[in-house]
């Protein structure tokens, strides 16, 4: 079982406070990201869920049982962190099994465990090796699976993948995905990335400067999202925003729409615009519109889109799709 | 030809090296050489070959019983190392793992009492010696010992616990492991080289500190330093003697440092790149 709760959790360093109050609940067997900029308080989220920070007031709660003051070895809670945090002078199998150690396991069931956790990971033939000869990948998966061998109530992931490169990244976001549909646990996981945030949750957390500024679905989040944070961190490339006159015509004081929803011609339209840089991705084209009423738009347009810098183009918004905010920035 | 300038370069490199390395090795060299001759060659002038005679150490045994100052050496070394890193050992750590807006301060205090010259403070301890009874004895040198090595072990210590990320700790931790699991399992593996090293380096100066172990001893706890002073005496000077006795001096000391090389130069260099 792995439900938590956190009612009105504050955390402060002195006169400096990083999480207002906050109100949070996590199901069982959910896959929750918490996402936000640098220093939105994502990770002292996580280590307050923990155990590695003290909560300044406020509870929390791991299946009903209040933790707030216990210890993060009697949480029941595994982490894994960005360092890895492996144990230098133990081989794998060694830091694989020293949870297991810690929990008193007798020797047998350690090995049989240690075992079937390096195959989940394809890490057996480099368990007699410290984490000093392994890559940054396969140090990660020694780092899960010290995680995963004890089978605790939830897994705590602090931007697990910010050493890797990108095309390891992209592997190892899939691994851990299909970690979760393997072992059902309650998965906390913070990152600064929206895209690990949309491809891996059931549920996001975004946060800014300590707030929660919306809990949803990627699919409610990325359709609906309550302000304008949460419109312009979620979606990639970035929504477009812009105030003034085109926002007052559609009767907020800003309006917002996707690069996805703009349709873009070389004869006609709404806006008229040059085109800046095209990226062409292949399957996409990105391209950074100036126009002369709304500033630079970004356009997403079709992979066999021939522009090119220079030309002249005309953008129009899908009607349906427009973003409307208020002057506090909440949608309308 | 940028291989070339390489090549030069490096074999330049090599030579500047060798000489540094050379030079400073000279004065140890030159005092095994002289060891070696009878005292007329000694005072004859400067040159390299001795007549490889062991009359000179003969004569120190039987002038000056070799084996005494030895013995008070290496207990004045290994005591003062041991009681210094018992101190330094939570000091450092609780430095390194709990700081506070302090602990630097604290730390340059520390550094601050080797600032000062040795010779400032040393009527006051010489009477402090001489009225409490310390004087001339092994556990008032081990003491006085530990207290003059006591900041560079702290600092040392300090430097390689720094050096242990919290993030393995907090690892630990929520692996399930308790304090003391933490500590037997986690830091003291980790701690070891550490320690093996910065216990080296202070037995290595423990052992040739010569400012204090002269003026507070007589015969009783006279160490090596004080041996080989004894040899610089007012009928004269004998190089040859004093030579021998140098050699022997510094000969265990240099064995030591020998076969911990590796150690040294981890401990000696440590936290310097990062």
């Amino acid at each position: 079982m792995g439900n938590i709760t956190l009612r009105n959790v504050k955390k402060s360093f002195g006169s400096v406070v990083i999480i207002p109050e906050l109100n949070l609940d996590i199901e069982d067997g959910e896959f929750v990201v918490f996402v936000g900029p640098s220093g939105c308080g994502k990770s002292t989220l996580l280590r307050l869920i923990a155990g590695l920070e003290d909560t300044t007031s406020g509870t929390i709660s791991i299946d009903g049982r209040d933790v707030t003051g216990e210890a993060p070895a009697k949480r029941k809670l595994a982490m894994v962190f960005q360092s890895y945090a492996l144990y230098p002078h133990m081989t794998v199998a060694k830091n694989i099994a020293f949870p297991l150690k810690m929990a008193g396991e007798d020797k047998a069931t350690i090995e049989k465990k240690v075992a079937d956790a390096a195959r989940i990971l394809n890490l057996t033939d480099y368990l007699e090796r410290r984490p000093g000869q392994l890559s940054g990948g396969q140090r990660q998966r020694v780092a899960i699976g010290r995680a995963i061998v004890r089978q605790p109530s939830a897994f705590l992931f602090d931007e697990p993948l910010s050493n890797l490169d990108a095309a390891l990244r992209g592997t190892m976001r899939l691994e851990i995905s299909e970690l979760h549909y393997q072992l059902k646990t309650t998965m906390i996981y913070v990152t600064h990335d929206q895209i690990e945030a949309m491809t891996m949750a059931d549920k996001i957390v975004v946060l800014n400067a300590g707030n929660i500024e919306q809990v949803g679905s990627p699919m409610e989040l990325y359709n609906a999202p309550r302000n304008l944070f949460v419109a312009g961190f979620i979606g990639s490339p970035k929504m477009n925003l812009v105030t003034g006159a085109p926002a007052e015509k559609h009767g907020a004081k800003t309006i917002g729409f996707r690069p996805e929803h703009i349709a873009i011609s070389t004869t006609e339209g709404t806006w008229k615009g040059t085109v800046g840089v095209a990226e062409h991705l292949g399957s996409d084209t990105f391209l950074h519109v100036h126009t002369d009423d709304l500033g630079t738009v970004n356009v997403r347009a079709s992979g066999e889109m021939k522009v090119s810098h220079g030309d002249t183009v005309w953008l129009t918004p899908d009607p349906n799709r427009i973003y409307r905010f208020d002057a506090a920035g909440l949608a309308i | 030809m940028a291989r070339a300038v390489t090549t030069r370069t490096k074999a330049i490199n090599t030579a500047v090296a060798w000489t540094i390395a050379l030079v400073i090795f000279f004065p140890i060299l030159y005092t095994i050489i002289t060891s070696l001759k009878t005292e007329s060659e000694a005072i004859a002038g400067f040159n390299l070959i001795p007549s490889f005679t062991i009359e000179s150490y003969i004569a120190v045994q039987t002038q000056n019983d070799y084996f005494k100052p030895f013995l008070n050496s290496v207990i004045l070394a290994l005591g003062s190392t041991i009681l210094a890193l018992i101190v330094a050992i939570p000091a450092a750590w609780a430095m390194a793992f709990s700081p506070t807006k302090r602990t630097k301060d604290i730390l340059m205090w520390m550094l601050s009492t080797k600032m000062m010259p040795a010779v400032a403070v040393l009527v006051p301890i010489y009477l402090i010696f001489l009225r409490t009874g310390l004087m001339d004895t092994r556990i008032g040198l081990t003491v006085m010992l530990m207290l003059i090595n006591l900041p560079i072990v702290i600092w040392m210590l300090y430097t390689y616990f720094r050096e242990i990320p919290g993030e393995i700790l907090e690892a630990a931790r929520m692996d399930g492991a308790s304090l003391w699991n933490e500590i037997v399992y986690i830091l003291t593996p980790m701690a070891v080289p550490g320690i093996a090293s910065t216990m080296l380096l202070n037995i290595i100066l423990a052992w040739n500190e010569s400012f204090w172990t002269i003026q507070l001893t007589t015969t009783n706890a006279a160490p090596l330093t004080a041996f080989i002073a004894s040899f610089s005496s007012p009928q004269g000077l004998f190089w040859a003697k004093l030579s021998a006795a140098s050699t022997l001096a510094i000969a265990p000391i240099l064995i030591m440092g020998w076969f911990s090389q590796k150690q040294l130069v981890r401990g000696l260099t440590f936290g310097a790149v990062k």
